[in-house]
C-alpha cells in the first residue's frame, strides 16, 4: 500500500474513531457501539503500525525515534505541491 | 494535554489557486461562528460543566474543533499558496496582503477574531444552549459558502465540515438532557 492510499485508511479509521468516541460519551451502554469503537480502533492501531515503519512517525513523543529524526520530514498535513518550503 | 497527529481529519488537496475563495472560507477560521471560537468556547466551558457524559462530549468536541480549525487553515493555505500579487489584488485581497502576505490570520473581513466571540457563563444549562446555537450557526456559515464554492476540491472538505455542526449538535442535546436530570435532582428552586 502506498503512503497516500494507507494514510487515507488511517484517516478514515480515526475518523470512526472520533465520531463513535463522542457518541460513547451520551450512549455509553449501546453495546453495538463499543463493539464498532474496538474493532475500529484495533484496525486502526495496526494501521498506524504499519503506516510508521513504513514512513516515518504520525505523533512525536510517543515512540523511540531510532538513529535519525523523520518527525520534522515534509509533507506536513497542510501542505501541497505549491506550498514553499 | 494534546498529542499532535501529523495527518489531516479530512485531507485537503486543491489543485486551483483561489484567493477569492479563501477570503470568504477564513470566515470559519477567526470569524464569529468559526473554528478556533468553537474550541475555545468548549474548552472552556470544560471546567465548570457537570456530569461525565456532558464534559466529555465538551472535552471531545472542542478537540475535534482544532482539527477543523486546521481543515479551514489548509484549505486557505492551499487556495494563496503562490498567488501573485496581482492575484490577491483582484479578488480583493490587496489589504489583506500588506498586513499578513499570504499568512494565515484568524480574522474575517477586516475584523480580528475576538474573545467576544465566545460565551463561558458558567452554568450548565445556559453553555451547552449557547453551543446548541453555535453549532447551527456555524451549519449556516458552511451552507452558504457552499452556495458560493464551485470547486469539488473545496466543496468537499466544506461539506464534511458542515456534516459535522449536525453532529455535534445532537451530541449537545444529549449531553443537555443528563445536565437537566442532574440538576433537576440536585438543585430546587422554589419560593418559601
Amino acid at each position: 500500500m502506498n503512503r497516500d492510499t494507507l494514510l487515507h485508511k488511517i484517516t478514515a479509521l480515526d475518523f470512526m474513531a472520533v465520531d463513535l468516541q463522542l457518541f460513547l460519551n451520551t450512549n455509553p451502554h449501546n453495546r453495538e457501539a463499543l463493539e464498532i469503537y474496538n474493532d475500529t480502533v484495533a484496525k486502526a492501531t495496526a494501521a498506524r503500525r504499519q503506516y510508521e515503519a513504513q514512513f516515518g512517525p504520525l505523533t512525536g513523543a510517543r515512540d523511540p525515534s531510532g538513529p535519525g529524526w523523520p518527525w520534522m520530514d515534509e509533507p506536513w498535513p497542510w501542505q501541497n505541491e505549491r506550498s514553499a518550503s | 494535554m494534546w498529542a499532535y497527529e501529523k495527518k489531516l481529519q479530512y485531507p485537503i488537496r486543491i489543485k486551483k489557486t483561489d484567493p477569492a475563495l479563501a477570503k470568504i472560507i477564513i470566515a470559519q477560521y477567526g470569524g464569529p461562528d468559526g473554528e478556533l471560537g468553537a474550541s475555545l468556547r468548549y474548552l472552556s466551558q470544560r471546567f465548570t460543566m457537570v456530569t461525565p457524559q456532558a464534559i466529555a462530549t465538551l472535552n471531545d468536541i472542542g478537540t475535534e474543533e482544532l482539527a477543523h480549525l486546521e481543515i479551514v487553515g489548509s484549505i486557505c493555505h492551499q487556495l494563496t499558496a503562490n498567488a501573485t500579487p496581482q492575484q490577491m489584488r483582484d479578488a480583493g485581497m490587496d489589504v489583506d496582503y500588506v498586513n499578513h502576505g499570504l499568512g494565515i490570520h484568524p480574522s474575517f473581513g477586516g475584523a480580528a477574531w475576538t474573545a467576544a466571540y465566545i460565551q463561558s457563563k458558567g452554568d450548565p444549562i445556559t453553555d451547552l444552549y449557547e453551543n446548541m446555537a453555535a453549532e447551527q450557526k456555524a451549519r449556516s456559515t458552511y451552507e452558504y459558502l457552499l452556495d458560493l464554492i464551485d470547486d469539488p476540491d473545496v466543496a468537499d472538505p466544506i461539506k464534511f465540515l458542515r456534516e459535522r455542526e449536525v453532529v455535534h449538535m445532537q451530541r449537545f442535546g444529549e449531553a443537555l438532557n443528563y445536565v437537566r436530570d442532574y440538576l433537576g435532582r440536585k438543585r430546587m428552586f422554589y419560593s418559601k
